[in-house]
């Protein structure tokens, strides 16, 4: 009936699922996926509409893009547990979450899915020496405070904890498929935070954003200053909340895989 | 007297109220306890206002009705963060129940997708 884990494993190829949180972005939506497709073919393309009032639906599903309609706006915390949960219920090897607004280059996909040999997430960080893009103040201090606790939990230099841009293994799509925060940052630091945690391995690799085709982004020192406080909070909040036990892929999904040969992947 | 006119006229209505949303089913029992017990004190307390004095004195409060309003504020309080706690949870529920309409949605699509895409098509025509 659906097309089941076993439709690519017999290839020996990983299968991936790229998962697109979308809210009112029919615009950009087209050109994100004609991207997607051209850098990685071979990947499954799941669009989480969420809450959409435009044609985001329709629009991905004329890409032909697989579409899950969310009854009413969650967030993207919300959007992406949804996706994770279809990763894991699909049996898929590895997630990518890519926005739809344009700002993430599907070229570097391939990129990301590759550092996943050593990892269980990677984030796409835009201050890695890759692109142009510079903040100033109160919004800076809350990337490097983020940046300097981030990077000491992890053993390694995460630089941009707040980037949308992610590649999960299967260990982690189950992990994030029983929890991803749907508050404010959640779905960025506080389940980064989370997956440090439980014992994930959590490295970036670095990426150029592009300016954003829709939409703008908020530019006030006031702004900035509200944008620290709240960071602090959430930081906070994640240090000290309860975060479910790690999950194993072979334990959560509802078909088991044998794991995959070390020299498949080569 | 006055004063206690007032006070038990206001606990009769509120016990009430109380038992007349509990008989038509619209109170939630683990909140019918509560309730209940709120109308039970509030009810001898207003038709003896004095009843209280000897208690307050003895925690070294001058007035019954200082004890009454700080007892009051504090059950207030905890009211709050008990209905903070169950908006809070029934947030979570509703979340988890939007996803798995979501998933359920994509998964019949899937079922009927040629005819889904066809459609998704020929609308993006016409909008275009």
């Amino acid at each position: 009936m659906t097309p089941g884990p076993d439709a690519g494993a017999d290839t020996g190829r990983r299968r991936v699922l790229v998962i697109v949180p979308a809210w009112n972005e029919a615009e950009g939506l087209a050109a994100v996926l004609a991207e997607l497709r051209a850098a990685v073919p071979a990947a499954d393309v799941l669009v989480v509409d969420d809450g959409s009032t435009d044609r985001t639906a329709q629009t991905a599903r004329a890409a032909g893009a697989l579409v899950a309609r969310l009854p009413y706006n969650l967030g993207v915390g919300g959007a992406m547990r949804t996706g994770y949960r279809y990763a894991l219920d699909q049996g898929y090897d590895a997630a990518v979450q890519v926005d739809a607004d344009g700002q993430h280059d599907p070229g570097y996909v391939p990129a990301l899915l590759a550092a996943l040999e050593t990892a269980d997430l990677v984030v796409g960080a835009r201050f890695a020496g890759v692109g142009d893009y510079r903040v100033r103040g109160p919004r800076r201090w809350s990337m490097r405070l983020l940046s300097l606790v981030l990077s000491g939990m992890a053993g390694t230099r995460l630089t941009d904890s707040t980037s949308g841009f992610r590649a999960c293994n299967r260990d982690m799509i189950a992990f994030f498929a029983r929890w991803y925060p749907a508050e404010y940052l959640g779905d960025t630091v506080e389940s980064m935070v989370g997956a440090l945690r439980r014992g994930y391995q959590v490295r970036q690799v670095a990426v150029a954003m592009r300016p954003r085709t829709t939409g703008a982004p908020s530019q006030s020192p006031a702004r900035a200053l509200v944008y620290l406080a709240r960071t602090a909070l959430v930081l906070l909040l994640a240090l000290t909340r309860r975060v479910p036990a790690p999950q194993r892929a072979e334990a959560a999904a509802r078909v088991p895989e044998p794991a995959e040969a070390a020299g498949v992947a080569r | 007297m006055h004063l206690s006119v007032i006070t038990s006229l206001t606990g009769l209505a509120l016990l009430g109220c109380i038992l007349e949303l509990l008989r038509r089913h619209q109170l939630r029992e683990k909140y019918a306890a509560l309730w209940l017990a709120v109308g039970s004190a509030v009810v001898p307390l207003g038709l003896f206002p004095q009843m209280l004095d000897s208690l307050a004195r003895g925690l070294g409060i001058m007035s019954g009705a200082s004890l009454v309003l700080f007892a009051g504020i504090v059950l207030l309080l905890l009211v709050c963060l008990h209905l903070s706690w169950e908006s809070s949870r029934l947030e979570e529920e509703t979340r988890t129940l939007a996803e798995e309409i979501a998933l359920i949605r994509a998964a019949l699509d899937e079922q009927n997708r040629p005819a889904a895409v066809a459609a998704a098509r020929r609308a993006e025509g016409g909008a275009g």
